[in-house]
């Protein structure tokens, strides 16, 4: 990301140029952002007001009713808890089990390191869908009696969470390797010849050095599983289950005559990605292209 | 493949000859496996075998169950239904399902239209933000703000603005009022583009912090030597600038196509695939979550989606991996 660097301080002169920039930017960066203010206007305003007076009026009154209705009407806090148990556990585990494969990949010369690579570069990048049918099945055959709620892999968090893990550890095992790769041999072939084993080069020596590209993966992946709604459509059925993303979609089919609700269910269920975001943009950046600077 | 156990050790690399280890190139191979106990030699068996046989058994295994369930019908009670129908799946799919060509066809118009229309202004918008001007970071927020946020809520918020009745265009146009209606979502002749607008103002937002990336990269050495030669603007970024974004446009490239074949939230949130948007994965999709449960029917389609996915994959991962190798 574009930082303003240093001698930015001084005040440059006034250009046309510059002017007609700024304009432009601001018009299409309000354009951009009009969808969420229309979305914003519409679920701070009463239900009985807009379908009197059209949505394209005046606002008499603007309240957090339809916020405070939707988070409790549909026991939203429930939802976030539900995503709460499985994004934590599978951004942590996928950071693990990819940085394992990533150090073993990067600071050894072993035969398979390319293609194991490979193997979980392309499963990253594999839509969804070219698994489901048989994930789904496979799902529904695992009986884990006392283990989930549910009796089975399906329709439990632990069954979206090895999913989450399978899949995202695709692409950190890659972001990940090409960063432990930019690492210095002599640091742990030190260590290596003073007998230290590799699991203490793993964990006292490779991983604290990653730390900025963990940090940044973790704000992505957080975001991204946040954010799922595929996995969560698919194998989970039971509506309590659900997280928040896909419980969204249950609360408009039950809402769905009150669309100034359901704009406060939305927005309240994107709040958590924007906190996100906002604290740890730099992050959340950086982790988007270090994948994407390689190629 | 599962585990990857650790190899009994191979001649490995003379030890680096020369000055100091610091002037060693980093192309040398380490010579880190001699001194590998056996002890070392599990716990790394370990550390690459948990991960590999999670990924694999989950992605790739059933990966190859879809294609070998393509060839099968199976109603999914027991095994004992599984039935081998060779390539009758693939032939229905051609030749009799109304939807396939459509969804086919769907697929590529996103693409073309992701790739034609948010990608460059992306672009436009990163070479603007690059050129240091005040504010930059609230103007990048903006744009990139959709990327953040869930695609199904996206969905809901662009709803609000195609709602018949409510949505914003009718209101605006004077549309929303009994036999006037536009049904943006409803109507299979507009609705996939209504939807592309929405994707298309996620992706433009991706793409620009993808090329502000890449423009990042770009020397300024190259771009001064640009301007003293008197070249403008247009011309410089044409002739100089433009060229050396090239491992950023594969990137974008790649990436606009998984996105077109990956398309399923915003579609399922705007009407389920209905008439109009029928997608590859909302096909698939359908034939689990549906009432019917036709598996063999439904892996055949996954099966397409991933020789499509694969026929990019491939090629951009052995480009990339020999370029590394270089490295």
């Amino acid at each position: 990301m574009s930082t303003l660097s240093a001698p930015r301080k001084q005040r440059t002169p006034i250009r046309p140029a510059r002017v007609l920039l700024h304009t432009f930017l601001v018009v299409t960066a309000l354009a951009w952002l009009a969808p969420l203010l229309w979305a914003l206007l519409a679920a701070m305003r009463p239900y009985a007001e807009t379908s009197d007076k059209g949505y394209v009026s005046w606002p008499d009154k603007l309240t957090f009713d339809n916020f405070t209705n939707a988070f409790q009407q549909s026991d939203m806090l429930h939802y976030f808890g539900n995503t709460l148990l499985i994004a934590v556990p599978a951004v942590l585990l996928t950071l693990l089990l990819s940085s394992m494969v990533a150090f073993y990949v990067s600071r050894f010369d072993f035969r398979v390191n390319l293609f194991l690579l490979l193997v979980f570069t392309a499963g990253n990048l594999l839509p969804q869908q070219v698994i489901i049918t048989p994930l789904y099945r496979l799902y529904l055959l695992i009986d884990l009696p006392g283990i989930t709620m549910s009796g089975k892999l399906y329709d439990s968090a632990l069954g979206l969470v090895l999913i989450h893990v399978a899949f995202q550890s695709g692409f950190c095992a890659f972001v990940l390797s090409n960063y432990m790769r930019s690492l210095p041999h002599e640091l742990t072939e030190a260590a290596l010849v003073d007998g230290a084993s590799v699991w203490r080069l793993y964990w006292q020596i490779v991983l604290p050095l990653c730390k900025p590209a963990m940090a940044a993966l973790a704000t992505l992946l957080s975001i991204w599983i946040y954010n799922d709604f595929f996995w969560a459509i698919v194998l989970i059925s039971t509506g309590e289950n659900m997280p928040i993303t896909s419980a969204l979609n249950n609360l408009s089919g039950q809402y769905f005559t009150d669309p100034n609700l359901v704009a406060a269910g939305a927005l309240l269920t994107a709040i958590p990605t924007l906190i996100v975001y906002f604290a740890l943009q730099r992050q959340f950046v950086s982790g988007l292209t270090l994948g994407a600077n390689k190629g | 493949m599962t585990a990857t156990p650790a190899k009994a050790p191979e001649p490995a690399a003379p030890p680096a000859p020369g000055p100091g280890p610091t002037s060693r190139p980093a192309k040398t191979p380490h010579g880190h496996r001699r001194l590998l106990t056996r002890r070392d030699r599990i716990t790394l068996g370990l550390m690459a075998g948990v991960p590999t046989i999670l990924h694999v058994t989950l992605v790739w295994l059933t990966a190859l169950a879809s294609i070998a369930l393509a060839f099968t019908t199976w109603d999914g009670i027991g095994f004992g239904s599984i039935k081998w129908v060779g390539l009758q799946n693939f032939r229905e799919l051609f030749t009799s399902n109304p939807q396939f060509w459509p969804a086919v066809e769907h697929n590529v118009i996103w693409f073309v239209v992701l790739i034609l229309l948010p990608t460059p202004f992306g672009l436009f918008l990163a070479v603007q933000l690059d050129k240091k001007i005040r504010f930059s970071r609230v103007y990048q927020t903006a744009f990139f703000l959709p990327v953040v946020m869930s695609l199904a809520v996206i969905g809901f918020v662009w709803q609000l603005i195609y709602n018949p009745d409510t949505g914003l265009i009718n209101s605006l146009i004077g549309a929303n009022k009994p036999g006037h209606y536009i049904d943006w979502i409803g109507d299979p002749d507009l609705n996939l583009w209504a939807v592309l607008v929405a994707a298309s103002w996620r992706h433009a937002g991706y793409m620009m912090i993808l090329y502000l990336a890449g423009l990042k990269g770009v020397d300024p050495a190259l771009r001064e030597a640009s301007a003293l030669d008197g070249a403008s603007e247009w011309q410089t970024f044409k002739n100089v600038i433009f060229p050396t974004l090239r491992p950023t446009n594969t990137v974008v490239l790649v990436v606009t196509i998984i996105e077109a074949l990956r398309a399923f939230d915003l579609v399922f949130v705007f009407n389920k695939g209905a008439q109009g948007t029928e997608l590859l994965s909302i096909l698939v999709t359908n034939n689990i979550i549906g009432e019917s449960s036709r598996i063999g029917y439904g892996s055949a389609i996954a099966v397409v989606l991933l020789v499509i996915s694969l026929a990019v994959i491939i090629p951009y991962l052995i480009a990339t991996f020999r370029k590394e190798r270089r490295a």
